[in-house]
């Protein structure tokens, strides 16, 4: 397979074949770097002095609260992509991340409210950060509601993409939220303009699982969109056969995918 | 405003506030939302007090949530949606009106009808004040924020219950900054005008967003 630019992956059979090539390599280097990041994890990483082993939920907390930001932004991009260029790599891509991002931002969620009682004494506190997270994961929902009840593929991935933009509000809200109020829930202690202020033993550990949870991001997101594209094929064969079998001149929507 | 726009205006608060227009029907709720809380909670005056601007925002909330299905369906069934999207104005310009029009009939309402609710929950003239200020300023955001969600869910028949689940979350600032406004009133150290100002920013904000997502909304679901 030849690709003379990054166009031609526009071409959902070019786009199968190199998702079909890269996957299985994708998903072992997913596996390798996770099984990496989870031993510095529960091995390397010191305890807190304060926390205690409880520290070591940050290594999963964190991660998922970033790739599930990601996971949104990616979205937006793609959803972006949906609107102005017509792209049916870009609607399969909205669909596919959307349960993907629900997934992250739920596990953010419950690991912190785990790391929570011990830590603040409360499994939830309605702090800005907490809230503006529950909100994240209900528009994930919402999407994933609304791309399953309206049934023509095209159309209901621009309702998707709309309502995917007008969402976007709510990353910079969940990204300054612990700025702008005084909340509970600690700064940014990794993105800093002055620099990480956690200690490099902590800090690496909390990076290869960063980079962990971002490849099997990747390896699900492709994945699901190579599931996506096969599913839309097999609707278009199965409208092609009923029009056939029915004898009716009826054109399917055959251009999806 | 020009001739057509008033036009439109106009037709659609006439057919608001005619028999099956609906528009009384949210005044009505408010005011069944209202009442319910207090069974809930028990009729202790003090606590009515303290919590009861929040009821008041929370019933309008869910108010102009019940009323706005009806934004864009009636004009899809009858056929009139498709001639306002082939009329030659702007959409966006379209939906802007439809929504002053369709907050005249359901919002103004339930900010009318707040003094006379405040009562039930025992609240001061200032905070009654507060609250209809609040109200005032915060219901049109409420509409044009959940216009997105009424020209998403136009198409589909049973809509209702999605358009809620797509529009709330995106309403809680406008909850947050109405409900802080109409507290700050009445508790000393906290300013009545930040959280107000931060209100109607968010109403101004959603004026914008509101009617250009809303308008790619419909033109995105015509066949």
């Amino acid at each position: 397979m030849k690709l003379k630019s990054i166009w031609d992956l526009a071409n959902p059979t070019r786009f199968l074949g190199l998702v079909n090539a890269v996957l299985p390599w994708l998903a072992g280097i997913t596996a390798l770097t996770f099984i990496a990041g989870l031993y510095m994890t529960f091995f390397v990483a010191p305890a807190d002095y304060q926390q205690g082993e409880t520290v070591r939920i940050m290594y999963i907390h964190v991660p998922a609260a970033w790739l599930a930001m990601l996971t949104y932004s990616v979205m937006t991009a793609s959803s972006i992509g949906s609107l102005v260029w017509r792209h049916p790599l870009a609607d399969v891509s909205v669909k596919a991340a959307a349960p993907i991002g629900a997934a992250f931002t739920l596990l953010a969620l419950i690991t912190g409210s785990l790391w929570g009682k011990p830590m603040w004494g409360a499994w939830w506190v309605w702090d800005a950060r907490l809230t503006s997270f529950l909100v994240l994961f209900i528009m994930y929902l919402g999407l994933m509601a609304l791309q399953s009840t309206i049934e023509e593929p095209g159309r209901a991935a621009r309702a998707v993409a709309i309502l995917t933009l007008v969402g976007f509000v709510n990353i910079p809200i969940i990204k300054f939220s612990v700025d702008w109020w005084n909340t509970l829930h600690q700064p940014a202690s990794v993105f800093r303009a002055d620099g990480p202020t956690i200690h490099p033993t902590l800090l690496w550990p909390l990076l290869v699982m960063a980079i962990a949870f971002s490849l099997l991001f990747l390896t699900l997101h492709l994945a699901a969109m190579r599931n996506e594209i096969l599913r839309r094929r097999i609707r278009t064969l199965r409208l092609m056969q009923a029009s056939g079998e029915t004898g009716t001149a009826a054109t399917p929507a055959a251009q999806e995918a | 405003m020009s001739g057509p726009f008033t036009a439109l205006f106009l037709r659609e608060v006439r057919l608001a506030v005619r028999v099956g227009g609906g528009a009384l029907m949210g005044v009505l709720f408010f005011l069944i939302v209202v009442t319910v809380i207090p069974f809930g909670i028990g009729p202790d005056l003090n606590l009515l007090n303290r919590i009861g601007p929040a009821i008041l925002w929370i019933g309008a909330l869910l108010a102009t949530l019940l009323a706005l299905d009806r934004l864009f369906q009636a004009d899809r069934e009858d056929g009139s949606l498709d001639l306002l999207l082939m009329g030659g104005h702007p959409l966006e310009l379209v939906v802007v009106v439809k929504c002053l029009a369709h907050w005249a009939a359901t919002g103004l309402p339930l900010v009318i009808a707040t003094p006379i609710l405040s009562i039930f929950v025992n609240l001061e003239p200032i905070q009654i004040g507060a609250v209809v200020a609040t109200l005032l300023v915060g219901t049109p955001a409420l509409t044009f924020i959940g216009a997105i969600g009424a020209a998403l869910t136009v198409t589909l028949r049973r809509g209702g219950l999605l358009l809620a689940i797509l529009v709330l979350p995106s309403t809680i600032p406008v909850l947050i900054f109405g409900v802080s406004a109409a507290n700050a009133a009445v508790s000393e150290p906290m300013p009545f005008m930040t959280p107000f100002l931060y209100l109607a920013a968010v109403s101004l904000i959603s004026t914008v967003i509101g009617p250009v997502a809303a308008a790619a909304a419909l033109r995105s679901g015509q066949d």
